[in-house]
């Protein structure tokens, strides 16, 4: 393992975790919800009267969060190398086994673990495997 | 009418909240591809960046669940929403492992497809329809699961 420390940025990742964090916290206390986003647009497909626009307006404010950056500064890097079949592979299985699992980062990652959930402690050590797993194969032993 | 103002009162703050997670992110570089693969890349050069977003949203959320575990309800006096299954069952399971795959293919996790939305980055709306279309055959797969539970049952 070589760690990259030209690229490795502590301050901006623990603040932006921080503001990632006091997110989940206000949702929990004051709104009583889980702010993970799988379970929160999953719920769309499924209507509930009265269910649908927390999960809506949720949505919008993560939409939103990069024009609202514009209006301070200028966005950092963005860079998807992949190409369109693979982000379309990558796309399905995501959206599939984040509903298949009941949760994704935000859910089992971030707020699952917070809560101490057994559940999502071995959800988060599950995809966290696969994925340096993934990359592992992708760029080491497949080139890619 | 105090009901309609915690009403309205809960879609501000759930937008405030997006907001928040939105901007916490692309601070964090999370709403960066490259980023967000370069920590899953343990054997090239490695960015540790990402679990320290992990570790901070962490400490903090460890504060506001304990105290959302002792409440019945919201500080807006909504009903608190806390997960009560316990069951570590195949699909929590499978289900991680094979997320891990996905996430793992091009860096991009559901929250972070929202932000990429917002950019207007092409390659990213691709990946989010995708995403929602993978999460519609979800629901088709219930529906199948279901009926062949009824069915084998009858």
């Amino acid at each position: 393992m070589i760690i990259d420390w030209n690229n490795f940025t502590p301050w901006s990742a623990l603040a932006g975790g921080v503001l990632i964090g006091i997110s989940a916290s206000l949702f929990i206390l004051l709104n009583g919800r889980i702010a993970g986003i799988t379970g929160i647009i999953g719920g769309l497909f499924r209507p509930v009267a009265h269910d649908a626009g927390w999960r809506i307006a949720f949505t919008l404010g993560l939409i939103a969060a990069p024009m609202a950056w514009l209006l301070f500064g200028e966005l950092p890097e963005i860079t998807i190398d992949a190409g369109y079949g693979l982000l379309i592979a990558a796309g399905l299985i995501v959206g599939f086994s984040a509903r298949y699992g009941s949760g994704c980062t935000s859910g089992h990652g971030v707020c699952g673990i917070s809560r101490l959930s057994p559940r999502s402690i071995i959800a988060t050590l599950a995809f966290m495997g696969t994925g340096f797993s993934t990359v592992y194969i992708m760029r080491h032993l497949l080139g890619a | 009418m105090k009901n309609r103002l915690g009403n309205a009162s809960a879609l501000i703050f759930a937008l405030l909240s997006g907001l928040i997670f939105g901007l916490g992110l692309i601070l964090a570089g999370m709403a960066n591809p490259a980023k967000v693969l370069a920590f899953l890349d343990l054997a090239g050069w490695w960015d540790p960046s990402l679990g320290l977003v992990m570790g901070g949203a962490i400490a903090v959320g460890l504060i506001a669940f304990k105290i959302a575990g002792k409440r019945s309800s919201s500080f807006l006096g909504l009903p608190m929403n806390l997960p009560t299954s316990r069951m570590i069952d195949k699909r929590l399971v499978v289900g991680g492992l094979v997320f891990g795959i996905g996430w793992g293919l091009v860096g991009i996790c559901p929250a972070p497809a929202f932000v990429l939305l917002g950019t207007g980055s092409v390659k990213g709306i691709v990946f989010l329809v995708a995403m929602l279309i993978g999460m519609g055959l979800f629901e088709l797969f219930e529906i199948y699961c279901k009926s062949k539970q009824a069915s084998t049952k009858s």
